[in-house]
């Protein structure tokens, strides 16, 4: 565990984690809202409200996803290019799905029509359903181990990526996010949208926990390992089952803030519970013994991930203060049955408790 | 192989060709209108004049509705560098991916982060801060386009770099990121940038003032236009003419295909059309028409100067990187070349023309003008193409100038059927969105701005939303 700190490797490679986790955090929710809309919200009013929680920033918090890829092209180009070129299919079902989704948050309300609205929400479900989903698969595959030859190139075909574990691994990721966005939506909205809300969390939060749970058990026993790594592992993972079961009853007691920090921190622990289980890998190889991709073999050289280094400490403060200030400027709750276009503010500055 | 057989390296190219240039129709239009409504808002802060505020408001919405198509190309292009071109990403990933990781981090954040708080922030910002938020997505956007043409420029012309175990490593990031290569591409994608949306917000104010709906607010959003159009082509043309200089010192090829110049000649005569013998790789033109001298001189200030031609280069890198083609196809580097010259030069005739007519106080009048301005709109955008063909297939067979040939950088681990499938995937849904687009376009341009606010109203602030 030590040498993760002693090297630009593993430096790089916890820089990773916090991108993708930041990424999971944020667009998890937006993935969970997109999810749920048709369902919390019962009519146009309702539904423009749940929208109207992440409109204003889920375009911020996608670009996490782009300086996740953009740092690992940069810092592990083979890692890159082995696991882009050869999850080519899955990828591209997220872009399309991530371009659907991304249009149709604007242009749902262009058109007042029930059919352009209708269509527009299917695209908003589709495409927040589908990534959460493959999400979850990729990085179940990354871990569980794909076909990669001796050129560290992906050798197997598309069903290679679906089997059990990755779909587990994807269920788990769709349930998750679900069960986020639902507690997202208590905490920013009021009224009978909110109520739908919690009772969703509710609903949600016995599958979220029993997948999570049941993904990391499948890899411990999976891999036989009784390390030190994979103890840390286990821990950060019953970490993240137990903020679960926590955030539960903060929602039950009207905690929605504490709540949506719960499960924000969940999902940093099984990030969290990842990383470390992988690491050196970054690509697991199901062929024979050997040929894992790993940090070591799939750097860029030491000149340029210590410029990147300094790049990444000056400027990811930075764009947390900023982003993080985004987040309290549209801090006040919406409900679906005020005025056409109305919101409110909260009251005197300050994020009311229920 | 037979006659049909395609290659995944060739789909491939497809794939990366059509979805760069599709994304690139947003591209200048978000940086174009982005200054513009940031300027306009500006305008609306300092003189508090409600035409600021309907302006910054209606033309916001246009600038809207392209950027949510803009974005989300966007991360199609970041992922397929890794997903069609993994041996590329392999090959360069050490200089090629600092750019791509300081463009997400250092300026799509903040475009992206900002966009949000303009659109939706209004009513919970002070004016100042609100139009900072706008400002911010501006210079974002600006830097955006800086660093990724960084990353561009090394291709054409790499530098900075040393080949280490069959790839390229960095060896100097300032190097990489000042290079005069990268300065003349911005100054001239900056430049077209405006002009496009220059020519945007013209034809939809001509549109208006045809239709006789808020002649005042459109005159004054024309005369804007124009002025902006007149400064930007003539920038254009002037950095386009240093960047052929220097592109026929780094990439000599490019420029001589695109001149369709065969043989060396000195003194080198110019060509205003040309026609070779119809095949890929000719080796001769048909029929030429050539001004003496003037190839001479565009290239160095100089009447009588030698300017190598094809067969020069062809032989001079096949001593130098071994036997092949060195040539890219003459056909579409020479009529790129042309036909974006020749539609820089039509606009700053149209915009001198335009001012004309605003001082002989005829602008509302002229509806030849008027009318021919809104179809115009198209050339702009062909033009943005042409340039970036010549660049990118001026610089063929390479990827990477002299280090990595296209032919070599695609993804084994990829099969033909799958790039076909995502290839008719992308043609499907991106046709299905330029429709969407266009129309939505239309529908906010029709709609024109908002009334103004009646007598004894307080007046309104940049409210936007979806």
């Amino acid at each position: 565990m030590g040498g993760v700190f002693l090297s630009l490797q593993g430096f790089w490679f916890v820089v990773i984690g916090v991108l993708w986790a930041g990424y999971l955090v944020l667009e998890g929710f937006d993935f969970g809202v997109g999810m749920l809309m048709r369902f919390v919200g019962r009519d146009d009013a309702e539904r423009k409200a749940v929208i109207g929680t992440i409109e204003p920033v889920w375009d911020g918090n996608e670009v996490w996803l782009i300086v996740a890829g953009g740092a690992t092209f940069a810092a592990f180009p083979d890692w890159y290019a082995t696991l882009f070129s050869g999850y080519y299919i899955v990828f591209f079902l997220i872009l399309i799905a991530l371009i659907f989704r991304g249009v149709a948050i604007e242009y749902r309300a262009k058109r007042s029509e029930q059919r352009w609205r209708s269509a527009w929400e299917l695209a908003i479900v589709l495409g927040s359903a589908v990534p959460a989903f493959l999400w979850g698969l990729t990085f179940a595959n990354i871990i569980h181990g794909v076909p990669i030859d001796s050129h560290g190139e992906f050798s197997g075909g598309l069903l290679d990526l679906f089997g059990g574990y990755a779909i587990l691994g994807g269920l788990a990721s769709l349930a998750l996010f679900a069960f986020h966005g639902a507690v997202f939506l208590a905490l920013r909205t009021t009224g009978e949208v909110r109520r739908r809300a919690k009772a969703f969390a509710i609903r949600l939060v016995v599958p979220a926990a029993a997948l999570v749970l049941a993904i990391f058990v499948w890899s411990a026993a999976d891999s036989g390992h009784t390390d030190g790594k994979w103890i840390a592992a286990a821990g950060l993972a019953t970490v993240a089952a137990v903020l679960l079961t926590l955030s539960l009853g903060l929602i039950v007691r009207d905690r929605d803030g504490a709540a949506f920090a719960a499960t924000a921190l969940a999902i940093c622990s099984s990030v969290a519970a990842f990383f470390v289980g992988l690491y050196p890998n970054v690509l697991v190889s199901s062929s024979k013994a050997g040929s894992s991709l790993t940090v070591f073999s799939t750097s860029s050289s030491h000149h340029t991930l210590a410029l990147m280094a300094i790049v990444a400490l000056i400027f990811t403060p930075i764009v947390l203060v900023y982003q993080t200030w985004t987040y309290w400027v549209f801090r006040a709750r919406l409900r679906g049955d005020s005025l056409p276009g109305e919101k409110l503010l909260g009251g005197s500055g300050s994020r009311p408790t229920s | 192989m037979s006659a049909l057989a395609v290659t995944t390296a060739e789909l491939s190219r497809w794939q990366f060709a059509i979805t760069i240039i599709y994304h690139f129709l947003f591209v200048p239009v978000t940086i174009g209108m982005g200054l513009f409504v940031a300027g306009l808002q500006t305008a609306w802060y300092r003189t508090k004049q409600e035409r600021y505020q309907r302006l910054t408001v209606f033309f916001g919405k246009i600038l809207l509705i392209n950027i949510a198509l803009g974005v989300v190309t966007g991360i199609v292009q970041e992922f397929q560098f890794g997903m069609n071109w993994a041996t590329y990403s392999r090959y360069v990933g050490d200089v090629f991916g600092a750019p791509l990781a300081i463009e997400g981090l250092v300026a799509f954040f903040l475009e992206s982060v900002f966009i949000g708080v303009w659109i939706f922030g209004a009513g919970r910002l002070s004016p100042r801060v609100h139009l900072a938020t706008i400002w911010a997505v501006a210079i974002g956007s600006i830097m955006s386009a800086y660093v990724i043409l960084a990353a561009n420029s090394w291709m054409q012309h790499p530098v900075g770099y040393r080949k280490v175990n069959g790839r390229a490593e960095m060896t100097s990031l300032w190097a990489i990121m000042t290079q005069g290569n990268l300065l003349e591409a911005f100054a001239h994608v900056m430049s077209a940038a405006v002009v496009t949306a220059a020519a945007l917000v013209l034809a939809v104010s001509a549109y208006h003032l045809l239709k006789k709906n808020e002649v005042e607010l459109f005159a004054h959003a024309a005369q804007i236009s124009l002025v902006v159009l007149l400064i930007g082509g003539i920038s254009v043309a002037t950095w386009g003419h240093f960047q052929g200089q220097l592109v026929s010192r780094e990439q000599p090829m490019k420029m001589a295909a695109a001149e369709a110049l065969f043989k060396t000649e000195k003194p080198a005569s110019l060509s205003l059309f040309a026609l070779t013998p119809f095949e890929k790789y000719p080796s001769k033109t048909s029929f030429n028409i050539t001004v003496p001298h003037v190839l001479s001189f565009l290239t160095d200030w100089h009447w009588n100067s030698k300017v190598e031609g094809i067969d020069y280069w062809q032989s001079q890198y096949q001593k130098e990187y071994g036997a092949g083609n060195y040539k890219p196809i003459v056909a579409v580097n020479y009529w790129s070349f042309r036909l974006m010259i020749a539609i820089g030069t039509l606009f700053v005739g149209w915009a001198s023309l335009g001012l004309w007519l605003v001082r002989r106080r005829k602008l509302e009048q002229s509806r030849r003008f008027l009318r021919l301005s809104i179809p115009l709109l198209a050339l702009p955008f062909l033009a943005n193409t042409f340039g970036w063909l010549l660049r990118e297939m001026g610089r063929q067979p390479w990827v990477v100038q002299g280090l990595l040939k296209t032919s070599d950088a695609f993804s084994h681990a990829v099969s033909v059927q799958a790039v076909a499938f995502t290839l008719a995937g992308f043609i499907l849904v991106y046709t299905l969105l330029a429709a969407i687009e266009a129309w939505l376009v239309v529908y906010v341009v029709k709609g024109g701005p908002a009334p103004p606010a009646r007598e004894g109203e307080q007046p309104k602030k940049i409210e936007l939303g979806y």
